[in-house]
């Protein structure tokens, strides 16, 4: 099974990656963007997907100051797109 | 008494650590595979970066061998220090409370900084807070201590309710000092301690303040107070069993 967590900065906690951008952007002409925030995504094969909440509890996100969010890719293969 | 320093693939101040603590005691390198404390009476996580900091500063390396130790160490009152590096991966293992974020400025800083002592009764700042000529008879005055920092993520957070919760229990020991808060940490907080006191961390380098001729020899301090503790708990245990 395919997977794919989205981690974010908590909501409320400095983000100071998607200022950055959120100041970069209009500066190359791109005009109305808002709230840009900046996280990881990390995709994985599991062999039991009633594991990734404990995986993003332990290990990939820290819960403290960050927020996680699993997909499952049904249907795909762990195959690397060429 | 005898201060176990751990060395992670990453680690870059272990050996500092080590000079640093041998000027109060003995000290010895702690490889991260090997589970084994050789009998240190204290625990060092020195700062670098251990394992590369992938994923997140410090996560890796909470799960190596040696923290499983480093752990069951401090859940039985032994005392651990971790500095820059070590702070992140003791806040990763959940031994201190909140975490440290890429600094508010994105980038790596390096300077000295001007810290407040805002708790000198803990195992790792008793020492602060005697002799200097200046804390003499002035209770009110911060002790203050010249250190270096040198990091990109360091910005200490923890939640509103955790914060009061620790300010109260007198876990905010160190402070960045007025206008010295380069990182953006909350509460201008340097360093924290857990609930019971046996563990520290904080993000200025106190072994690379060790000798005048780097420039401040303020960072001594906490190496001797661990070493006042260490002993105070061996004689307090001592005189229990007679």
């Amino acid at each position: 099974m395919r997977a794919r967590v989205l981690i974010r900065p908590k909501a409320g906690i400095l983000d100071p990656q998607g200022q950055a951008v959120e100041r970069a952007l209009p500066a190359l002409g791109f005009d109305g963007v808002e709230h840009v925030h900046v996280g990881r995504l990390v995709e994985l094969d599991v062999g039991d997907a009633g594991q990734l909440d404990g995986m993003c509890q332990r290990l990939l996100a820290n819960p403290l100051i960050e927020e996680y969010e699993v997909q499952l890719l049904d249907g795909q293969t762990g195959t690397p797109s060429p | 008494m005898k201060f176990g320093v751990v060395q992670f693939p990453g680690s870059c101040d272990e050996r500092d650590a080590v000079h640093a603590a041998s000027l109060v005691g003995e000290a010895e390198l702690l490889w991260h595979a090997d589970p084994d404390l050789k009998g240190s009476d204290a625990v060092i996580v020195p700062g670098g970066f251990s394992y590369g900091d992938y994923l997140r500063a410090g996560a890796i390396a909470r799960f190596a061998p040696v923290m499983e130790s480093v752990i069951a160490f401090a859940r039985h009152g032994g005392l651990v220090l971790g500095i820059c590096n070590g702070f992140q991966v003791l806040c990763e293992a959940r031994l201190l409370p909140g975490a440290l974020l890429p600094n508010a400025g994105l980038r790596f800083v390096c300077r000295q900084v001007d810290l407040e002592v805002a708790n000198g009764s803990t195992a790792f700042t008793r020492a602060c807070s005697s002799g200097g000529a200046d804390s003499a008879g002035s209770g009110a005055q911060a002790q203050h201590l010249s250190i270096p920092a040198k990091h990109a993520c360091g910005r200490y957070y923890a939640d509103s309710d955790t914060l009061s919760a620790m300010t109260e229990a007198g876990q905010v020991v160190l402070r960045y000092a007025p206008h010295e808060n380069f990182n953006g940490s909350v509460a201008d907080i340097a360093g924290v301690c857990n609930e019971q006191g046996n563990v520290f961390g904080m993000m200025p380098h106190p072994e690379h303040a060790v000798d005048a001729l780097t420039g401040s020899i303020d960072g001594l301090a906490i190496f001797q107070s661990m070493r006042m503790a260490a002993e105070g708990a061996t004689t307090a245990a001592e005189s229990a069993r007679a």
